[in-house]
């Protein structure tokens, strides 16, 4: 309980100006939790992830090793860091190019409410529902080379059962294709919804036009869900920054450390094998770079869209 | 506020403490963190906690497992949460020492006085020896050999038996895929069970004196001559395209079940996997006996280590604040009785002076000559040099295995390693 000598007149004055008070007190109700949260959980860690980052320090008891900016010294200039960024980088692409226009290409053909649409849906739906680590067990079983559906296709063509996952030219191929089978539908579900959205008459109009279905899309559809893709271009990106849970049961970053992402590198180089402070670099570098991206992205796509 | 509740409050506490205090005089649990092993080696470690805990009233022996790789991910933040083991499996070597200096250790020196270090040989205990003070009680030692299937290799005509040197084991694997027979079986998708060609051949060449002195950053450390010409004999091999297809994505799991089957003559694995091995197999009896050798790593011309073994001298570590039933527990686990007991059953070579007297299997009984007749015994890289180091050493051998890096840069980036530990 707040409690506060007001003189009257002042006691009056509040009264007065109940509403703005109101509002004083919603602020200092509702700031609190959300700023402890946040704080807790987001500027903590934070904080102990840029302190860490300038120590060698193996996890154990507390840092006392201080190298300065050895450890991102170390980190710029080893060379698996920077397949783990190229990959990284081959993920974004592959997001914007491949994914977003296949789940774009879905949502237009069964936005519509019928039932069957409804199933496609579903099933389209389904590798979003599906626990990551799951989905890349399955797949392991898919692209295994001796049991696998790779290997029961190779045999069926009479051909030597090609190794997916154990090759590194096409390890990192595989786990992209997994990547967008699996995050797909989430962006076409948020088209689906965006192009519900959409006003009948205008699409309708168009028709009486004789515009046929792909100018419908291209000048009436695309242009009113502009702001939903905005909103998933953004996921997309932050999503592929973030990829770690499916390339662990899949390659564990293998072969010869050929199929990192930022995140599975700073795991693997920094957590398993007890360099905290080495893997804190790697992570503060991950969210300068998830940052910049936001900020550049909100800036320009996001602020056009108010403009 | 009223005191009412307030005295309902206190006395639940109070109930709850007097409750807690008496329910840890009745009951102690000693937990114990282990590495996944064969049901029948769980089974022993089942039968030993509850003779325990019959002897012992009041005392619970929890017994966990965990698949090798989350074991040794999982343990460092378990040691630092509440959910610590007491007692938790240990490799020995530099590894055991980051969390000896991280303060996280029992030291068992004193505990050792009453006898019970008197029970292991000195290389033993010098094993889990740090800083002049014991840090770990040894359970068993293990080497890293050829497990061969002669079913396979009598077939493409070659002689298990005299294979001696390094040349003679390429020959042998050249002879092999002459008879279309898959030469090796690796699961090289964990890392160490590739190292272990290039830590054979590492102990082979440099010896004792070559890693004390790598260790210790005399002249070229672990970039010297030996340590590049391991990588060397590695490529050698690799150019032979030895290992089953797709080896890359084969953990030691697969690898062990698929010896256990027959699909490759050789396996170079610890002498531990002669009853995983039958269990992983598809029929479950794995490679008879009697097609079943146990070969020691080849001797490598102009090497100062082929009097040596490579492999394993693991035990169990205490955590520092564990009930004294823990240590209590420890002895108990591991009697001259119970060392006897596992080497009957083929569980493992024992450590126990005289326990060995107990085995029954050829490959036992080989293991425990080996190791009784080397000049010394290097224990697991990957645990030996630390957690870091022993992890670069696993991927330079998984990368001259798919020729993807040089001998000297392979041996230099472990140099590089060893420096930034």
């Amino acid at each position: 309980m707040i409690t506060s000598s007001y003189s009257p007149s002042s006691w009056r004055q509040r009264l007065r100006r109940g509403r703005a008070s109101g509002r004083l007190s919603a602020v200092l109700l509702l700031l609190p939790p959300a700023l402890i949260l946040f704080s807790l959980f987001v500027i903590l860690p934070l904080a102990d992830a840029a302190y860490y980052s300038l120590f060698d320090w193996n996890g154990y008891a507390t840092p006392s090793d201080f190298v300065g900016a050895e450890n991102y010294q170390r980190l710029l200039g080893h060379s698996t860091f920077h397949t783990a960024l190229w990959n990284t980088v081959q993920l974004v692409i592959v997001s914007l190019v491949v994914q977003l226009p296949l789940a774009l290409g879905l949502a237009l053909l069964i936005y519509r409410k019928t039932p069957a649409n409804a199933l496609f849906r579903l099933v389209f739906f389904l590798p979003y529902i599906l626990a990551e680590v799951a989905a890349g067990l399955i797949w392991s079983f898919v692209f295994d080379g001796e049991y696998g559906v790779t290997a029961q296709l190779f045999n069926a063509l009479d051909m030597e059962s090609v190794y997916i996952l154990a090759d590194r030219q096409w390890a990192f191929a595989a786990i992209m294709t997994v990547i967008v089978w699996k995050y797909f539908g989430f962006h076409m579900m948020i088209y689906i919804a965006a192009l519900q959205g959409v006003p009948k008459d205008l699409v309708e109009a168009a028709r009486l036009e004789g515009a046929g279905p792909w100018q419908i899309a291209r000048h009436v559809q695309v242009p009113m869900i502009k702001h939903a893709i905005v909103v998933s271009v953004f996921f997309a990106l932050i999503g592929s920054l973030q990829i770690f849970d499916i390339i662990i049961p899949l390659t564990n970053g293998g072969p010869s450390n050929s199929t990192h992402t930022i995140v599975t590198y700073l795991y693997t180089f920094g957590l398993t094998r007890l360099k905290i402070g080495f893997g804190s670099a790697a992570a503060i570098f991950l969210f300068v770079i998830a940052m910049l991206i936001a900020f550049f992205y909100q800036r320009h796509a996001m602020a056009r869209e108010d403009a | 506020m009223s005191s009412h509740p307030r005295k309902i409050l206190m006395s639940v506490s109070v109930a709850t403490l007097l409750g807690s205090a008496q329910s840890a005089m009745a009951d102690t649990t000693v937990r114990v963190m282990r590495v996944e092993i064969s049901q029948v080696e769980k089974d022993y470690y089942a039968e030993i906690a509850r003779e325990f805990e019959n002897s012992h009233p009041g005392v619970n022996i929890e017994l966990d497992y965990l698949s090798n790789e989350a074991y040794k991910s999982k343990l460092p933040t378990l040691l630092q949460s509440d959910q610590r083991p007491d007692i938790f499996y240990s490799w020995g070597g530099e590894a055991l020492k980051e969390k000896v200096e991280a303060g996280f250790v029992k030291d068992l020196t004193a505990a050792m006085q009453d006898g019970w270090q008197a029970r292991f040989p000195d290389s033993a205990i010098d094993a889990f020896t740090i800083n002049g003070k014991i840090y770990g009680a040894p359970l068993y030692v293990t080497e890293v050999g050829f497990w061969a299937n002669t079913a396979l290799t009598e077939k493409a005509g070659v002689d298990v038996g005299a294979i001696d040197t390094w040349q003679d084991f390429l020959d042998a694997v050249t002879t092999l895929k002459e008879a279309d027979i898959t030469p090796i079986v690796v699961g090289a998708k964990d890392g160490w069970p590739m190292q272990f060609y290039w830590g054979s051949l590492a102990t082979r060449l440099a010896g004792q004196q070559g890693f004390k002195a790598a260790k210790a950053g005399e002249g070229e450390g672990f970039a010297a001559p030996p340590f590049v010409q391991a990588g060397e004999k590695l490529e050698q091999l690799a150019e032979l395209e030895p290992f089953q297809p797709g080896f890359m994505a084969t953990t030691y799991e697969r690898a062990s079940g698929m010896f256990g089957d027959g699909e490759a003559a050789f396996h170079l694995m610890g002498d531990w996997d002669y009853l995983p091995s039958k269990q992983r197999s598809m029929s479950g009896e794995g490679v008879p006996d009697e097609d079943l050798r146990f070969i020691s790593f080849p001797s490598v011309e102009g090497g100062q280590g082929n009097e040596a073994t490579y492999g394993g001298l693991n035990g169990w570590a205490v955590t520092r604040d564990a009930p004294d039933m823990a240590v209590t527990f420890l002895k108990s686990l591991l009697s001259l009785d119970n060392q006897r007991e596992a080497a009957k059953r083929g569980i493992f070579v024992p450590i126990v002076k005289g326990a060995e007297k107990a085995l029954t299997t050829p490959y036992g009984r080989k293991v425990a000559k080996d190791i009784d007749q080397a000049s010394y015994h290097q224990t697991f890289l990957d645990q030996d040099l630390g957690v870091s180091v022993g992890a670069t050493v696993n991927d330079i051998s998984n990368d001259l295995a798919q020729g993807v890096t040089s001998p000297e840069e392979a041996a230099e980036r472990v140099e590089e390693a060893w420096q930034f530990r």
